[in-house]
């Protein structure tokens, strides 16, 4: 194994059974010790999708990681385009950002993304809230892509593909890929399964299945078996790094 | 553009009364979304004893009130992004599947503010169009589309005297013949394949005289 998969191996837990040296246990643990590890190979020129609704489910402490780490030329997709100087409004001030994708920009205080819209320094690819979840969620599903009457005749479809079904009509809509998606959850194990917290679950879900990488950023890591299967939302499958994020350091 | 003369016969609803119409018209056991703006007081109007499921677009159904000072959580928000409460009963759901029972017309009551609404149903509520503006359009073109009913709640008359109901959409379209009722200050109307017919309007106006102050042709109420 190479590359960051080799990193889901814990090497703690590589080893051998007392009075033996053949059999050689490995186990699967995508969790990193810490957000820097988790983020270490963001490249330049990255799509990046970032969950949360305002700052509900937003992780803040990946955000701050991604701009500490350094990568330049992103394409940022959200919900929103960030406000305040927190969070995704301090990517883009950064300067990291080349593009957005999102459904709702405009913010009392997104003045950090106003200013590099008006400046014509940033992209933005305006997308109807529940077309970006779906587009989201088809990447995430294998499908390349769907028809959706929402946004016919208007200015967010024009060039788009249209079709009549059942006698209205309908615009296709293609998926959104990420390289990686950066979301927080409320409680993970070592296998990525992921619980969230209330309405702070929002585009976690979709994000987690249609990001190549998904790093989760968790409140409380728990054993194995330590949520209850029948109420995991975010399969471990869709999950790559998970990294524990006190909760102090998440609200401020 | 039709200018409201100062002096008038009737009086104007306040936004808490256009709520209160508004509310008196959702059914038993609706879901409803109410867009943020005006339409989120229509909550405070729901006839007592009348059990109605608000749904957020942000993945709540069964919202509740703003919590008790002190009792805010920022894991619970509804779609302005202001606390909010969940009552017994409510769910949490993620914004693809959020957005499936608003699209597919699960959601039966689409509470939205408008710019304009024509007289075929188009709807204009997401971006005024001009240059410097900040375009966003959040949940509005997925909401027009979608629920059984689009209502539209909204002032008459805009600050400038122009009358809000048109023949034809200027401002940039949020979806096509898409509204079926509309709630103002003055007037309660359908819209129709015929166009706007009004359902019942302040005292001291009829189909006519509104009609005339609004600019726009309006067909007296069916009996």
């Amino acid at each position: 194994m190479s590359g960051p998969e080799a990193e889901f191996t814990d090497t703690r837990l590589l080893g051998s059974r007392a009075g033996t040296q053949s059999w050689i246990v490995t186990v699967i643990n995508k969790v990193l010790p810490s957000v820097a590890a988790a983020l270490s190979d963001v490249h330049d020129g990255a799509t990046v999708m970032i969950g949360g609704f305002g700052g509900a489910g937003l992780p803040v402490a990946l955000v701050d990681g991604l701009i500490g780490q350094g990568a330049r030329d992103l394409t940022i997709v959200a919900n929103n385009a960030g406000n305040g100087e927190l969070g995704i409004a301090a990517l883009l001030k950064a300067g990291r950002v080349r593009k957005v994708i999102c459904s709702f920009p405009r913010q009392t205080d997104s003045y950090i993304f106003d200013a590099l819209y008006r400046a014509g320094q940033i992209e933005l690819e305006l997308v109807p809230q529940g077309n970006l979840a779906e587009r989201i969620r088809a990447a995430g599903a294998g499908i390349g892509g769907f028809f959706t009457r929402v946004g016919f005749g208007t200015d967010l479809a024009r060039g788009k593909e249209v079709r009549e079904i059942n006698g209205e009509m309908y615009v296709f809509e293609t998926p959104i890929y990420a390289d990686f998606a950066l979301i927080k959850a409320e409680r993970g194990d070592r296998w990525g399964n992921l619980t969230y917290r209330k309405s702070a679950r929002n585009f976690g879900p979709a994000m987690a299945m249609a990001g190549a990488v998904t790093v989760a950023e968790v409140r409380e890591l728990v054993p194995l078996g330590g949520i209850d299967p029948e109420a995991v939302i975010t399969p471990g499958i869709f999950v790559q790094r998970v990294v524990r994020v006190a909760q102090e350091a998440v609200v401020r | 553009m039709t200018r409201v003369a100062e002096s008038t016969a009737w009086r104007k609803r306040t936004r808490d009364e256009i709520a209160a119409r508004l509310a008196e018209d959702i059914f038993e056991g609706a879901y409803v979304n109410l867009g943020i703006g005006m339409p989120t007081l229509v909550a405070n109007h729901v006839p007592t004893g009348r059990e109605i499921v608000l749904q957020s677009e942000n993945g709540l159904l069964g919202m509740g009130p703003p919590p008790a000072p002190g009792e805010e959580d920022l894991a619970l928000v509804n779609a302005g992004k202001q606390p909010v409460t969940l009552l017994p009963g409510g769910a949490y759901f993620d914004s693809a599947d959020s957005f499936a029972m608003m699209r597919a017309g699960h959601l039966d009551i689409a509470v939205l503010g408008a710019f304009q609404v024509s007289e075929s149903g188009d709807l204009a509520n997401w971006h005024t169009g001009r240059p410097g503006d900040i375009p966003a359009v959040g949940g509005a073109m997925d909401l027009a589309v979608g629920a059984k009913h689009t209502w539209v709640m909204m002032e008459h008359f805009t600050h400038d005297g122009a009358c809000k109901l048109v023949s034809r959409c200027d401002y940039p379209l949020t979806g096509l013949r898409c509204v079926n009722r509309v709630y103002t200050d003055l007037a309660v109307l359908d819209v129709t394949v015929g166009g706007f017919v009004l359902r019942d309007a302040v005292g001291g106006l009829d189909a006519e005289s509104l009609s005339q102050l609004s600019g726009v042709a309006i067909a007296p109420p069916h009996r």
